[in-house]
């Protein structure tokens, strides 16, 4: 590559060219020839510099000096004064604000002070695309360690006193749930990663396959060798194809290398893992649905008991575990399990990943210690809510999942605290909304999700969600009478205590939590016929309108 | 794979590999999650590729990752150049992208309009 | 020749459990959608009941037993897309190619469906077009996006 001294950025954006900035380039290279200096400093065309009324602009380098409103005649001035003898031309000097900025390294650490990467730990680190970036950050050396030097049941030890909950919704013991299976006597079991992430507004499952797919099979290949079973499966929705190919590059990957496949780290332990994609269901997240999708049936929810540790996949006993979940074995293993006990809370162990989305400044995706506030995560990371607007609500836990005030900011974002305040952990969705949006709307738009994905099996949730659906829909229509309430909370009552499976039994939360805490705001849509937030088009009335009322009045 | 050792020394490989490299290379890492490449991180991943052939800089590594956790500054891009501290690029396009590479890593000097270091 | 590339698909299969689905995702990728006479030679090859083979084709919503546009534009319904406005979006989608959800343009272009959270809420709002996602979605953004179509 030739070496140049200096380099020329000249700005040819539409307004600087308009001021004429092609006909200084092109005097620039001349002047630039004439001087012998054109094997030394380059002219480089750039886009917008940011001070169009400079224009014509350009900027050089490396001492990144802007010269502004430059003219053709300027242009000699320049190339002998500065480029050169090396003294600037003062009276062409642009002063630029941001010069003086001092830019901070970046470190992963910093994307928000605070925040603690267990799960996410390579995520944006390594390429999931190479097998060597993940091993060169200590890698299946959890694996190795679970092979050659530990037991079954000391594996599950671990896992049992790191305190790990099922981070898939449900909160459940994971250690436990590895025992039972452990426990089950079977000639073959199997291992499945949970990857139908469906609950909308959280896309952890999806960052994890996409950033970081050798910590989800390393995890399920120590899974397999603790309860058992040799072969796992990776039930993925067939929405996330991107993840899909990275796993089927990482199986690959890993079974060049034996780190899956047979008599793995000479162990005598095999272990193969095999992809299974879903087709647009939301109700396969639920377990036995899932199980039922992977035998090729209708992914409908089956009665529990028996629960999959003792009878799952085809009948043999299964370990389903959430990605998430999975993700964090192989830090439990390599850091030990009173290390992780210590993050978090005393019932709710380890770290947290967030999908923070709405109406904050900065929407992604966040882990940080269990219990860490809702405020902290809001104003923290999510840097406040847009436009200077005021917080109305946000939403855990996803569609499934209830909505939290204001005067409820300060709740530790944990399982349990979660739960006392009427909503739930979940999946660790997060949706902030501010006071632009109407409850009658918003809870409009979570039964409309539930409606369409009930499978229909049982009635309380297929025609539940549909009547609270109607119900909505009138209301926010105007045409709403006061029992309405009352059959929300009936029809809300019956879905959670009789639906078979999770997806009706959590559809109503929603309903729950906005009528404890924004009542009011249905009162107005049933009783004034009015929508505060102007979001419900039925009663918004235009200005004539309004003044025609007011005359009648 | 047949024993720790054995990946252990496998994994000092590829870390002295990887520091070698890191010593002599100028690295850019771009964000490639779903959310990313929605942005329009292949456009980003595209302009930077052909800048830096169009500038014949063949000494540049570009790599790829997955989703950082940041989408909503997405497309993102890492650039890690000698003497200069790690910047990550966020709301990039095709064009603000070509700027990058001719500003941080052709002149050597952080583009500051971009940079979400200290944000 | 259908025959043929049914029977050869159901044969990659052979030695997996249950590959219902799989198999009806390839048939799918292949030909385009599950017409029924695709669906009696699924049920034929992989000797299943053609109840159940229907049962299941119908029941997911990325399975289609209808035909579609040559690309499926699916507009995410989504709280967090609700919440950043995907119902204007959807709005610019049916103006500009006049066409309603589950309805296809007369040139057999394009195809307009509805879809649950496609998790890349951090840039909503967000639509794919068959596996591609796009997001931060504006009427003026939608247009270059469907240019590429």
């Amino acid at each position: 590559m030739a070496f140049y001294r200096s380099h020329i950025l000249v700005c040819t954006d539409q307004e600087c060219v308009e001021k004429g900035a092609k006909e200084v380039e092109r005097t620039l290279v001349k002047e630039l020839k004439k001087f012998n200096l054109d094997n030394e400093i380059k002219v480089v065309d750039t886009g917008c510099l940011g001070p169009c009324e400079a224009g014509p602009l350009m900027v050089i380098y490396p001492e990144g000096v802007y010269y502004g409103n430059v003219q053709v005649e300027d242009v000699s001035e320049i190339v002998e004064e500065h480029l050169l003898k090396g003294r600037r031309v003062n009276r062409l000097l642009y002063e630029i604000g941001d010069d003086a900025e001092v830019i901070a390294p970046y470190q992963q650490e910093d994307v928000f002070p605070g925040e603690m990467r267990v799960v996410l730990r390579n995520c944006g680190i390594i390429n999931p695309e190479n097998i060597k970036e993940y091993i060169a950050q200590d890698g299946y050396q959890s694996l190795g360690k679970a092979l050659t030097e530990l037991t079954q049941e000391e594996v599950i030890e671990m896992v049992e006193e790191s305190g790990l909950r099922g981070r898939g919704g449900a909160g459940f013991p994971t250690g436990l749930k590895w025992k039972f299976t452990n426990q089950a006597d079977a000639d073959e079991k199997y291992v499945v990663a949970n990857a139908d992430e469906g609950e909308p507004g959280t896309s952890k499952d999806r960052l994890i396959m996409e950033g970081d797919p050798h910590s989800l099979l390393e995890a399920m290949a120590i899974a397999g060798y603790a309860v058992g079973a040799n072969t796992g499966y990776i039930y993925i929705r067939g929405e996330y194809q991107l993840a899909v190919n990275r796993l089927e590059t990482a199986i690959e990957q890993a079974e060049e290398l034996g780190l899956l496949g047979e008599n793995i780290f000479d162990s005598g332990f095999d272990f193969k893992i095999k992809i299974r994609e879903g087709a647009g269901a939301y109700v396969c997240g639920e377990e036995t649905a899932l199980l039922q999708s992977i035998e090729g049936e209708r992914g409908e929810p089956q009665v529990k008991p028996p629960y999959p540790p003792s009878e799952g996949l085809w009948g043999k006993p299964t370990l389903i575990n959430n990605v998430e979940t999975l993700a964090n074995i192989p830090v439990i293993l390599e850091k030990g399990a009173k290390w992780y006990s210590e993050i978090g809370t005393e019932s709710c162990t380890g770290t947290k990943v967030f999908t923070l989305s709405g109406d904050v400044e900065n929407e992604g995706l966040i882990e940080v210690p269990m219990g860490t506030t809702l405020r902290e995560i809001v104003e923290g990371f999510g840097g406040g809510i847009v436009n200077g607007r005021e917080f109305k609500m946000a939403q855990t836990g996803g569609t499934s999942g209830g909505c939290i005030p204001k005067d409820l900011l300060d709740t530790p974002m944990d399982y349990d605290a979660l739960a006392e305040v009427g909503t739930a952990l979940g999946s660790g969705a997060l949706l902030v909304m501010d006071d632009t949006h109407c409850i009658v709307d918003i809870a409009k738009c979570f039964m409309h999700f539930f409606e369409h994905e009930s499978c229909g099996k049982c009635l309380p949730c297929r025609e539940g969600n549909t009547r609270i659906y109607e119900i909505l829909d009138r209301i926010s229509k105007g045409e709403g009478v006061l029992e309405d309430l009352d059959k929300l909370q009936d029809l809300a009552d019956v879905m959670s205590n009789t639906a078979l499976c999770g997806l009706g039994q959590a559809a109503p939360t929603s309903i729950y939590s906005t009528l404890d805490h924004f009542k009011d705001e249905y009162l107005a849509h049933i009783t004034a016929k009015v929508c505060a937030t102007d979001t419900c088009q039925a009663l918004v009335v235009d200005d004539e309108e309004e003044y025609e009322r007011s005359e009648t009045a | 794979m047949k024993s720790l050792e054995e990946l252990n020394k496998l994994r000092e490989e590829i870390r002295s590999k990887e520091a070698e490299a890191a010593e002599s290379n100028v690295k850019i890492t771009i964000a490639m999650g779903t959310c990313g490449i929605a942005a329009g991180a292949r456009d980003v991943s595209d302009a930077i590729l052909d800048e830096l052939e169009a500038r014949g800089l063949d000494d540049v590594t570009v790599t790829y990752t997955g989703c950082i956790g940041l989408c909503q500054q997405e497309p993102l891009v890492k650039v890690k150049a000698a003497e200069q501290p790690v910047v990550l690029y966020g709301n990039l396009n095709a064009e603000s992208a070509r700027k990058v590479v001719a500003q941080h890593i052709v002149n050597n000097q952080v583009v500051s309009e971009w940079s979400i270091n200290n944000k | 020749m259908l025959e043929a590339s049914i029977k050869e698909i159901t044969e990659n299969f052979e030695s997996e459990t249950t590959p219902l689905i799989s198999v009806l995702h390839k048939v799918q990728a292949k030909l385009g959608y599950l017409s029924e006479e695709v669906l009696e030679l699924v049920a034929k090859y992989l000797d299943l009941p053609l109840s159940k083979v229907y049962g299941v084709a119908t029941f997911y919503t990325l399975l289609d037993t209808e035909e579609k546009g040559e690309n499926i534009i699916r507009v995410c319904e989504s709280a967090p897309c609700h919440v950043k406005g995907s119902t204007n979006v959807l709005t610019e989608v049916k103006e500009r190619l006049g066409i309603d959800i589950g309805e296809t343009t007369e040139d057999n272009k394009f195809s307009l469906e509805l879809t649950s959270c496609l998790g890349v809420c951090g840039v909503a709002p967000a639509i794919m077009i068959n596996d591609r996602v796009y997001g931060n979605l504006t009427a003026n953004k939608l247009e270059t996006v469907l240019k590429k179509y």
